[in-house]
This record gives structure tokens, C-alpha cells and sequence, in this order.
């Protein structure tokens, strides 16, 4: 039970950093879009990518951190899977998202990030193989915690863990303590008062895409070094993700981080009472809970 | 004679390509002064604001601030030039701070910021304890002092307010109209939309009354209070002569 409760904020915390640029995304353009779940994929294989690329080119960054399985290289591929991710989300709603915007509704855009996530998906299917890939082939051991109950960590879910928290307090610090974050929470309230207010409204969707891109990418490898990576990682998180926004609420970023933590938490308490197959029902029936019990999510608030 | 602070003439507008909302509306609102648009819903008032903020797109005519053509300015910029814009009730920012509303409004005032927001928490005291509430948790006489204060945070030539008395008690909104009155006395102008128009007419200096999207009758605010003709067809007759 322990085990599962420790392993459900670790898995938990990936989900949020996924669930913030989502809500985000959602609240300022005011849209469900299915593709954020791509954006984790392809933070995953840049990784992947330039993580082989260092450890070539550069021996010694090959090197493990300590106890951890994580190198060096991989620390420096995810600042570059980042830029990388960020960029691709800037260029989706340059290509895609605000043509349908300009002269569909919201229920357009809804569709168009259904089709784009298939393209995504596909995509990298089609140029990575749809094999499995891992960042570290190395066999990583578990700390034992205790021995009873029974309670293993790995070392690289507890560093994961860490980066994650610090992300989320260096995101609390810009909401809460400058006029920057101020402007990104405005535009999320009122665009059109943010706007007279001398706000300028497209450049702050592209910071909110490159914000949510950027955390993709660090989700999506992280999701990776724990799990594996494979180009359904977008089809399998999709909808975990949406259930942290929706529980959170749209727009909170508060309640994004909260409410990643209540997905995996739920969904590895569920394995202690259900067969694993049925672990990936649980974000379904969370999202049907909130929906009926708060549709505004536990942070969101009801709007026009 | 004083200066024309804005000037729209003969503007065509609309939300939507083809379907003008505004079909020829045109003001003058002179500096410092008081200035109040009346009329019956879907006249087009709201549209009227928006269309000089660039928030709706004006397909002719012209917006000239202290005679310079407005037209094409993007909303993020047009307070900047000197125009502020205060919507009708969803004018802060709730989730925000007073004080983050407040320094939001500042943020372009760079090294000022803090001696304007001195200076604006002293003109509206009312706001200085409360700096650390959500602005959603004001009262509604109090969101609108914040909301003025935010249109006042760019020192603007003119404010355009839509129905700020709107919802709000009849004394709170007493105090909000006697408020901007108050305010043309500093300079800055004043072009309000009003739905409370017996109240309104007693406080402005001029009153342009729209109907279909055109401009019907216009003239001194006190001359119109006093005639029946246009109390009667535009103002509800007798119930302004009721009150008065």
C-alpha cells in the first residue's frame, strides 16, 4: 500500500509537469487540445536523440551521476529537448492551430489537435521504429526504503521527483511574485482586458506554448527514464494528463501540479484492488467523478 | 475654447464583416470634461467603446486622440497613446491581488511605478488596506475604484468607462459617477456609457444619445434633462421626470 502510495506521487509528478502547459493551453485558447500528450513524445526521442548524440561526441559526459543511472549527456539533451519541444509547440500553432483559429471554433481546433496528434504519433513511428528504446540499458537497482512493509525506490525517480518539485516552485515563483507571471494569469482570466491593460496577447500565447513544450519535454523524458519510451507514449498519457487538468481545474496551475499527484496516486492505489489491466480506467472514471461532482475542477473556477 | 481630447467621426463598425453594428456614429468629447452615452440596448454604446479601442474593427471613419488618427492601433497599445478602457463589470482581474492588479496596470511605467502607485493608493484610499485581498473579494463600488485606478495607472487623456454603475447599489454608484466627476477636474476626460441616465445627466457635461447604431440627439447634459421631448422617447419620460 505504502509502496503504491510512494510510487503514485513519483509517477504522479511527471503527470502534472504534462498537466500544466495543457491547463494552460486550455484556459488561454480555450480549447481541449489532444496533441499536448505529443509534445511529452516528442520531448522523449529529442532526448533520445541528442542524449546517443553527447555520449559520442563527448566520452566523458557519458559518465553516470553518482548512484543514478542518468548522465550528463541526458541532463544536457533534456535543456536542448526542451528548446527543441517548445519550438515544435510554437510551430503547431503556427501551422495548425491558429489558421483553425482564425476562422473555426473551438470544437474545430478540438478536432485539428485530434489529427495533428495522429501525424505526431505516426510520425515518429515512422522515423524512430515502433520498438521500445531506453535511455540507459544499464540494469538500476531500487533502494530499499524498508524492508517491511517492503518499500524500493529508484534513485532516478527520487531525482526526477526533485527536478519536478523544483520546476514547480520556480513556475509558484513567476505566478506569484512578478509582473510577468501576473500577465500570463491575467491573459488566462480576461484576454480582453489583459489586452487594454497593454498586454499583448499573441505574444503571450506563444510564451505559453513555449512554457508548455518545455515542460512536455522534461515530463516526456522523465516519463522515459522510468518507464520506456515508444511513440505511443502520447496515446498512453493523454488521457492521465487530461484527468490532472480536469481535476486540478483548467486553468490552475496550482491545481495541476495537485491534481497530476491524485491521477498517479489513484491509478497505482488501483492496482492494489484491481488487475493492472484495468489501472488505465481509473483517469476515466476520475475525470467522470470531477465532472459530476466539480465541474470547475478543485482549483478551477466557473467562467462565461 | 478647450482643446477636442477625442474626436470619432462618422464611424462604420461591426463584429462581423458586412453587418455594421455602428452605422455612422460621431463625438466629441473636449478635455477635462464629462461626457455620457444613453440608449436603448443593442444601440450600439458597447460596440462604440470597443471600436475606439480597436477591440472592434472599424471599417470607415476615424478616431483622432488630440488629433491624431487612432485608426489600426492594436488594443495592447492604444493606452499607451492615452486612451484607457474600463469594461463593464469584469473590469479586474479577480484571481489577482489588489496590488498585483495594480502592478500590472504599472508595468510599463518602469522606474515611476512605485511613486504612481503611491500616488494612486492616495487618491483612492479605500484600496490601501485591501491591497493583499483577491480583487475578486472587493465589493462592487470597490472593483470599480480598482478598475478606475488601473485606467488611471498610464496617466490617460481620456477614460472610457462602460455603465460603471452597473449592479451596484444606488449609493455606491452615487459615489462612483461623483468619483469621475471629480476626476475631469484633474483633466482627464471622461466618455461613460450610463444606463442610470437621471443620475448620469446630473453629473456630465455633455450627452450623446445613439439608437440603431447612429447618432439621434446630442447636446449640454442639462439641456437634455429638461427636455421632455427627448425625456419622453429616449430617457423613459416620466420616470425621469420622477425622479428629478
Amino acid at each position: 500500500m505504502i509502496q503504491h502510495l510512494l510510487d503514485g506521487i513519483l509517477v504522479g509528478s511527471i503527470l502534472s509537469l504534462g498537466a500544466i502547459g495543457l491547463t494552460m493551453v486550455m484556459h488561454i485558447l480555450r480549447f481541449a487540445n489532444f496533441s499536448h500528450a505529443e509534445l511529452l513524445s516528442i520531448g522523449a526521442y529529442v532526448a533520445l536523440v541528442f542524449d546517443k548524440m553527447f555520449k559520442v561526441t563527448m566520452p566523458l559526459m557519458a559518465n553516470e551521476i553518482g548512484p543514478l543511472s542518468m548522465t550528463w549527456a541526458l541532463i544536457l539533451s533534456i535543456i536542448v529537448s526542451m528548446v527543441f519541444t517548445a519550438a515544435s509547440a510554437v510551430l503547431f500553432d503556427r501551422l495548425v492551430f491558429r489558421r483553425v483559429r482564425e476562422k473555426g471554433e473551438e470544437l474545430s481546433m478540438v478536432f485539428a489537435s485530434f489529427g495533428l496528434s495522429l501525424i505526431v504519433r505516426n510520425l515518429i513511428g515512422l522515423i524512430f521504429g515502433l520498438s521500445t528504446k531506453l535511455y540507459s540499458k544499464d540494469i538500476v537497482f531500487a533502494t530499499v526504503l524498508s524492508r517491511d512493509p517492503l518499500l524500493v525506490v529508484k534513485l532516478d525517480q527520487l531525482a526526477t521527483f526533485t527536478i519536478t518539485l523544483v520546476l514547480m516552485l520556480v513556475i509558484h515563483i513567476v505566478l506569484s511574485r512578478t509582473t510577468f507571471g501576473y500577465s500570463l494569469r491575467a491573459v488566462g482570466e480576461n484576454p480582453e482586458l489583459a489586452q487594454v491593460n497593454g498586454i499583448n496577447l499573441q505574444r503571450t500565447l506563444i510564451v505559453v506554448w513555449i512554457i508548455g513544450g518545455g515542460l512536455a519535454a522534461v515530463a516526456g523524458v522523465f516519463y522515459g527514464l522510468n518507464n520506456q519510451i515508444n511513440p505511443m507514449i502520447g496515446r498512453d498519457l493523454v488521457l492521465p494528463v487530461f484527468a490532472a487538468t480536469i481535476v486540478g481545474g483548467i486553468g490552475s496551475v496550482y491545481g495541476a501540479l495537485l491534481g497530476g499527484i491524485i491521477v498517479g496516486l489513484a491509478s497505482n492505489l488501483a492496482l492494489s484492488i484491481l488487475p493492472s489491466g484495468y489501472s488505465p480506467s481509473v483517469p476515466f472514471i476520475i475525470i467522470l467523478a470531477v465532472l459530476l461532482i466539480r465541474p470547475n475542477g478543485l482549483f478551477g473556477e466557473a467562467r462565461a | 475654447m478647450p482643446e477636442i481630447a477625442l474626436e470619432v467621426r462618422n464611424i462604420i463598425a461591426g463584429y462581423v464583416p458586412d453587418l455594421p453594428i455602428l452605422r455612422g456614429v460621431s463625438i466629441k468629447v473636449k478635455s477635462g470634461s464629462l461626457n455620457v452615452v444613453i440608449g436603448p440596448n443593442g444601440a450600439g454604446k458597447s460596440t462604440l467603446i470597443k471600436a475606439i479601442v480597436g477591440l472592434v474593427s472599424i471599417s470607415e471613419g476615424h478616431v483622432l486622440l488630440r488629433g491624431k488618427e487612432m485608426y489600426g492601433i492594436k488594443p495592447h497599445l492604444i493606452a499607451s497613446y492615452g486612451i484607457s478602457y474600463v469594461p463593464q463589470i469584469d473590469n479586474i482581474f479577480r484571481t489577482l491581488t489588489v496590488r498585483q492588479n495594480l502592478e500590472l496596470a504599472l508595468r510599463s511605467s518602469g522606474k515611476n511605478a512605485n511613486k504612481r502607485l503611491t500616488e494612486l493608493l492616495e487618491k483612492f484610499p479605500i484600496l490601501s488596506g485591501k491591497l493583499k485581498e483577491k480583487a475578486g473579494a472587493l465589493s462592487g463600488g470597490q472593483r470599480q475604484f480598482l478598475a478606475v485606478a488601473m485606467a488611471l495607472s498610464t496617466y490617460p487623456d481620456i477614460i472610457l468607462m462602460d455603465e460603471p454603475s452597473a449592479g451596484l447599489a444606488p449609493k455606491a454608484a452615487q459615489e462612483i459617477l461623483e468619483m469621475l466627476r471629480d476626476l475631469t477636474n484633474s483633466g482627464v476626460s471622461i466618455l461613460l456609457i450610463e444606463q442610470n441616465v437621471n443620475q448620469a445627466l446630473r453629473l456630465a457635461d455633455y450627452c450623446y444619445i445613439l439608437a440603431e447604431g447612429r447618432n439621434q440627439v446630442d447636446g449640454k447634459a442639462s439641456e437634455l434633462l429638461n427636455n421632455s421631448i427627448v425625456g419622453e422617447i429616449y430617457l423613459g419620460g416620466k420616470r425621469l421626470r420622477a425622479g428629478a
